[in-house]
């Protein structure tokens, strides 16, 4: 047979040449296979090992008790006693090295989330106490009249921070 | 000792020492049931009560901050659905923002549609329903990636490789629960992922840390002590979407059939 018929197959040939060449540099060494077989474990097994590397937020309330032991035991002893630390002054990072100091969060808005009354009997949320927002002291702070870390007493005036 | 004697005491001892020890131990049904699949040691599993979510929403605030998805974008890795059931049986659904910042108003945000004002004495019912990823046990959204970019570990949690996808998109479409979605930043597949670097050294997600009422948990399905496996086991929990066979993870107490 004359040798135009055979080049296209001298090409294609060169070419998955050329593609397998490419996959060993492409391709990782430790892409293959896992336990969970073809479907559902096909991958590169090192990406387990970087998804546990993402840095650590939020630490929890006990990371706060060993500097801010009264605060702690002040919202532990009161109705608000199952709202961690951070849900209110942000996540702990590396504090105190950074951030130095954590912002508190003191718009109407945070309070709001659980106060705003909504009168579900079928959920948890009915039994909470709620207030109508645009009726209830409109434009004000909270914390002009409530205590966050001991909200059952009312009528403890604080000093608002700008 | 005559010969005979000699032949049934030595058959006797030869006997009882093939029979190893493990043989003389009695079945212990929760190590079975551990064991029947597979040899792993954990299968990480969710338990939401809807009865105790009040739609704070602290848990999408925190999963955002932990998991560096864009605060102000309107993506999320979790978010709480609220439904409100009126007496004519029709569901009133909203989720503004993925209740990043809870729900600010008793009214409904139909989004285009303005806010959806619902009277009180109306109401047949009303809850709020957390939803995250279900860590499906057959998950469809594995299935259909192209690259070998997400996969399950052998602890059942579903991971996306950043580095190796492609960002096709197919997984996104995939997934029946909607949990899927690019990222912002890297503009690959993103999905939560049980907060994977917390389980794996000892903590709870940041989710589980942030809910003041304990209406979501995280557990080990097989650590037969586990407080979560034992309600699984025990008490009348659902999934979302049985009947597509993904066998969600995420297992919901008090789960209405108007959510979907």
């Amino acid at each position: 047979m004359k040798s135009h018929v055979w080049r296209p197959l001298y090409v294609a040939l060169g070419i998955i040449a050329l593609l397998l060449v490419l996959r060993v540099f492409l391709v990782p060494n430790d892409f293959g296979v896992s336990e969970q077989g073809y479907m559902y474990g096909w991958h590169r097994t090192s990406n387990e090992a970087e998804w546990k590397k993402v840095t650590v937020k939020y630490k929890g309330s006990e990371a706060c008790k060993e500097c801010h032991e009264k605060n702690y035991n002040d919202i532990t002893s009161s109705p608000h006693a199952d709202i961690g630390c951070e849900n209110c002054h942000g996540p702990l990072l590396n504090h105190p090295e950074d951030p130095e100091k954590l912002s508190i969060d003191r718009n109407r808005e945070l309070c709001l989330r659980c106060h705003l009354k909504l009168s579900y009997k079928t959920s948890d949320r009915g039994n909470l106490k709620g207030i109508n927002p645009e009726t209830h002291n409109a434009g004000s702070k909270c914390v002009q009249c409530h205590a966050p870390h001991n909200p059952g007493q009312l009528g403890q005036k604080q000093e608002v921070k700008k | 000792m005559n010969r005979r004697e000699f032949c049934k005491k030595s058959l006797l001892i030869a006997g009882g020492l093939v029979v190893p020890l493990s043989a003389l131990e009695l079945f212990n049904p929760e190590r079975l049931l551990a064991e029947k699949n597979d040899k792993s040691k954990t299968r990480w599993v969710f338990l939401v009560d809807t009865h105790k979510c009040v739609g704070c929403g602290f848990c999408v605030k925190a999963c955002k901050t932990e998991n560096e998805v864009p605060y102000d974008a309107n993506v999320t890795r979790t978010w709480v659905e609220r439904y409100v059931i009126t007496n004519d049986g029709k569901a009133h659904i909203d989720s503004p923002k993925g209740a990043r910042d809870g729900f600010q108003s008793a009214k409904l945000d139909q989004n285009h549609a303005g806010m959806e004002e619902i009277k009180e004495e109306d109401i047949a019912k009303a809850f709020f329903v957390p939803k995250l990823c279900n860590q499906c046990e057959n998950p469809p959204c594995v299935q259909v990636c192209p690259v070998g970019a997400t996969y399950k570990t052998n602890n059942g949690v579903v991971l996306v490789d950043r580095k190796w996808c492609i960002g096709c998109g197919y997984c996104i479409m995939g997934c029946p629960y909607s949990v899927r979605f690019f990222h912002p930043v890297y503009h690959v597949a993103e999905k939560c992922n049980f907060c994977y670097h917390r389980i794996s050294q000892g903590m709870k997600t940041a989710c589980v840390d942030a809910c003041p009422f304990g209406a979501r948990q995280i557990g080990n399905l097989k650590d037969p002590k586990d407080p979560v496996t034992k309600v699984i086991m025990n008490e009348r929990v659902n999934v979302l979407k049985d009947e597509y066979g993904t066998k969600p993870q995420v297992f919901y107490i008090g789960l209405p059939r108007e959510v979907k």
